[in-house]
C-alpha cells in the first residue's frame, strides 16, 4: 500500500522543475528568472518570436549550458554540474544533426553502441524505432540519400531508441515545406500519445503549437508571459503582447467608468457602454485605463434585417481578403484610427462585401477581452 | 560557340601559359634518360645509366632517409598543433583570439631566410647542436600555418550540433572527438599532412641554414649542382621526385572524392578539389 503510495506521489510530481533559471551571455541576460513545472507526459511548448530566450531554456535543459544561477531539477533530480551525456533527455536538433558518415541504422543505434548492448538486442530496438517514426526497411541507407522529412524521422528515432524522461525538440519543423509540416504536426502529436514521454517542443509558429501542445509557456525578454492550456491562451492572453502573438487580436482603448463585484463598466472607443463579467479579466488592472481585445471571430457582419446581434455599429469596409473558406474584412469603425479586421465563414447564400461598402458589425460583452 | 574568323585570345593565352609553366619541368625527364653527361639539344640515346648512377650514391641515400625523417616528422607534428589551433579558432572564444590567431599565421608572409638565420642565432645563442631536429623545428614554424589554413576550413564547414548530437546521444567529449569530429574532418587532415609533408621535403634555405651535417634532399642536389658532371644525375634525381609528386597528388584527389561521396557531398562542387 505504501508502495503505491509513493509512486503516485512520484507521478504527480513534475518531471521538469525550473526554479529562478537566469542565463547571462557577456553582458547580456538571455533568461531572466523562469520559474515553472513541466507536467509529467505533457506535450509542452516553448513559443515565442527570435531572441526572446527559448532555444536558450531548452539547451539549459538538455545539459548544454549551465544557468549562470537558479536551478533545473529533472525527475527530482538536481541538474546542476551533470553533461548533456548524463542526463535523461534527448534532443531532435533544428538541423538534426544526422551524422553524415553513417547509415540510418548506425545513426538510430549510435547512442545504444556505446552502452555496449548485445548485438540482436540493438538491432531489434533499431528496427523497432524505425517503425515508430515510419522508416520500415530504410535502416541502410546512407545519410545523403534522405529527404528533409526522412531526417527529421531518423533524428526522432535517434532520440525515441534512448528512451529518454523528457525529449527536445528544438524547431524541428521549421525545415519541412507548409504541407509536410502539418502531417508531421499530427503525427507528432500521434507519436508523443504513443509514447507516453514528455515532449518539450520550441517554436515560433503559433499555429504549430496550439495544434500540439498540452500546454504552452509564450515567452518574450528572457521570461514566461504566460503559461496555459492553447484555449486558455488563444481566449484569456494575460497582456497585449501574448495576444498579439497568438493568432490575430483587435486592440481598442477603453477607459474604465466603475467597479463592481461581478465585473467592470468600460467605456471602449467606438463600442461604447461594456460591462464585462470578472472572468473575462485575467490580467492585472492598474488605473483607469485599459485595453480591450476582440478576435475577428468575436466580431460579425450583420447582412440583412433578419441578422440580429445583442449590440450593432456601423463601419465602413477599407479592405477584403478572401480565403475561400472565409473571408477577412478590414472595417473602420467610428472614432477608431486602425481598422478592426473581421473574418467571417463563407456559408451558402452569404455574399462577400466589397471595398467601401457600409457594413453593420455586430458584437456582445463576451467578445471582448480586457487586458492590462 | 567558338568564333573560326577572331583567333580566341584567352585560349592562345592561357595555352602559352601552361607551355610557360610545364615545358621546363618536361626537359627532366627527358634529360634523365638522354645519353650525354652534358645537358643539351641534340639528344644523344636513351639510357639508365644517370638512375643507376643514383642507386650507387651513398650520400644521395642518407640525404634521402634524412629529408624523409625532417618530412614526415614536420608534417605530423605541425598536422597535431594544426587540428588543436584550427579547433579552438572555430570553436571557442579566447581573451586576445585575433591577436594570437595573426601571430600564429605571421610566418606564412615573413621571409624564410630571416626565420632561418634568426632561429640559427638563437640556437647557438642556447648552446644546442644542430641537426635534423633543429630544421624540423624550422620547418615545423613555417608549416603550422599552411596546416591551420586548410584545418580552419574543414571545422567551419562542420556542423557543431553533430558533436552536441553524439553527447546528447550518451557519448563523453573524448569519444565523440573520436567518433564523430576526427572521422568527418580527416579529409582536411589528409590535405594539411601533404601540403605540409611536400612544403618540408623541399624547403631549401631553413634546411640549408640549420642541417648540421646531415643534408637534407634540397640541401644534397644545391651541393651537387656545382659539378657540371653530376647534372644529368641531377635531372634523373628530379625526375623520380615529380613522379612521387604526381602520384602523391593523385593519391589525395582519390582520397578527397571517396570521402566526400561518402559524406554525401557534391563531389564536382566541393572545395578544395584539384583536377
Amino acid at each position: 500500500m505504501s508502495a503505491s503510495g509513493q509512486s503516485s506521489e512520484a507521478q504527480d510530481r513534475p518531471i521538469i522543475e525550473l526554479r529562478e533559471v537566469k542565463k547571462q551571455f557577456g553582458p547580456v541576460q538571455v533568461l531572466t528568472g523562469i520559474t515553472a513545472d513541466i507536467r509529467r507526459g505533457e506535450f509542452f511548448s516553448l513559443l515565442g518570436p527570435s531572441g526572446c530566450g527559448k532555444t536558450t531554456l531548452l539547451r539549459l535543459i538538455g545539459g548544454f549550458d549551465e544557468p549562470t544561477s537558479g536551478s533545473i531539477a529533472i525527475d527530482g533530480r538536481p541538474m546542476a554540474g551533470v553533461p548533456a551525456n548524463h542526463r535523461p533527455t534527448n534532443m531532435v536538433f533544428q538541423s538534426y544533426a544526422i551524422f553524415p558518415h553513417f547509415n540510418v541504422s548506425e545513426n538510430v543505434g549510435y547512442g545504444l553502441r556505446s552502452q555496449r548492448i548485445e548485438r540482436g538486442e540493438l538491432e531489434r530496438r533499431v528496427a523497432e524505432s524505425l517503425s515508430m517514426v515510419g522508416l520500415e526497411g530504410l535502416g541502410a541507407r546512407a545519410a545523403h540519400e534522405l529527404s528533409g522529412g526522412q531526417r527529421q524521422r531518423v533524428a526522432l528515432a535517434r532520440a525515441l531508441i534512448m528512451r529518454p524522461k523528457v525529449l527536445l525538440l528544438d524547431e524541428p519543423l521549421s525545415a519541412l515545406d507548409k504541407k509536410l509540416r502539418q502531417q508531421m504536426e499530427v503525427e507528432l502529436r500521434q507519436l508523443q500519445r504513443a509514447v507516453g514521454i514528455t515532449f518539450i517542443l520550441v517554436t515560433h509558429d503559433q499555429e504549430e503549437a496550439l495544434i500540439m501542445s498540452d500546454r504552452i509557456a509564450v515567452m518574450a525578454d528572457g521570461n514566461i508571459e504566460q503559461l496555459a492550456s492553447p484555449q486558455e491562451l488563444y481566449s484569456r492572453p494575460v497582456s497585449r503582447r501574448v495576444a498579439a502573438f497568438i493568432g490575430v487580436m483587435n486592440f481598442f482603448d477603453a477607459q474604465v467608468l466603475a467597479e463592481q463585484s461581478e465585473g467592470i463598466t468600460l467605456e471602449v472607443a467606438a463600442f461604447g457602454k461594456v460591462e464585462v463579467p470578472r472572468a473575462q479579466i485575467p490580467g492585472k488592472m492598474n488605473g483607469s485605463r485599459a485595453t480591450v481585445g476582440v478576435r475577428p471571430e468575436m466580431l460579425t457582419l450583420l447582412f440583412d434585417e433578419s441578422d440580429v446581434a445583442e449590440r450593432e455599429l456601423v463601419g465602413e469596409v477599407v479592405d477584403v481578403v478572401y480565403y475561400g473558406d472565409m473571408t477577412y474584412y478590414d472595417v473602420r469603425l467610428p472614432g477608431v484610427e486602425k481598422p478592426a479586421t473581421i473574418s467571417m465563414r463563407n456559408t451558402a447564400g452569404r455574399r462577400v462585401l466589397s471595398s467601401g461598402d457600409k457594413a453593420r458589425v455586430g458584437w456582445g460583452a463576451e467578445s471582448i477581452v480586457v487586458l492590462e | 560557340m567558338s568564333n573560326a574568323r577572331t583567333p580566341n585570345w584567352l585560349v592562345l593565352y592561357a595555352i602559352g601559359y601552361l607551355i610557360f609553366l610545364y615545358a621546363p619541368v618536361l626537359l627532366l625527364p627527358i634529360f634523365a634518360f638522354n645519353d650525354s653527361a652534358i645537358v643539351n639539344f641534340p639528344l644523344r640515346g636513351f639510357t639508365t645509366q644517370w638512375f643507376e648512377g643514383l642507386w650507387a650514391t651513398d650520400a644521395l641515400h642518407s640525404a634521402v632517409r634524412n629529408s624523409l625523417f625532417v618530412a614526415l616528422t614536420t608534417c605530423v607534428i605541425s598536422t597535431v598543433l594544426g587540428v588543436c589551433a584550427a579547433r579552438a579558432s572555430t570553436r571557442y572564444q579566447f581573451p586576445a583570439k585575433r591577436g594570437i590567431m595573426g601571430l600564429i599565421m605571421v610566418p606564412l608572409v615573413l621571409p624564410e631566410i630571416i626565420v632561418a638565420v634568426s632561429l640559427l642565432v638563437v640556437l647557438i645563442q642556447l648552446g644546442l647542436d644542430l641537426s635534423l631536429w633543429s630544421v624540423v623545428l624550422g620547418h615545423v614554424l613555417i608549416c603550422v600555418p599552411f596546416s591551420i589554413a586548410v584545418l580552419a576550413s574543414a571545422f567551419r564547414n562542420f556542423d557543431r550540433s553533430l558533436e552536441e548530437a553524439s553527447l546528447d546521444l550518451g557519448v563523453g567529449r573524448v569519444a565523440t572527438f573520436f567518433k564523430i569530429t576526427l572521422p568527418l574532418v580527416a579529409p582536411g587532415i589528409i590535405s594539411s599532412l601533404l601540403i605540409t609533408f611536400t612544403i618540408s621535403l623541399d624547403e631549401f634555405i631553413i634546411a640549408f641554414f640549420l642541417t648540421g651535417t646531415d643534408a637534407t634532399l634540397p640541401v644534397y642536389i644545391w651541393s651537387q649542382l656545382r659539378f657540371t658532371a653530376k647534372l644529368p644525375g641531377v635531372m634523373a634525381l628530379g625526375t623520380i621526385l615529380l613522379a612521387v609528386s604526381l602520384l602523391l597528388l593523385i593519391l589525395a584527389e582519390w582520397f578527397r572524392r571517396w570521402s566526400a561521396k561518402r559524406s554525401g557531398a557534391d563531389v564536382e562542387s566541393s572545395a578544395g578539389g584539384l583536377f
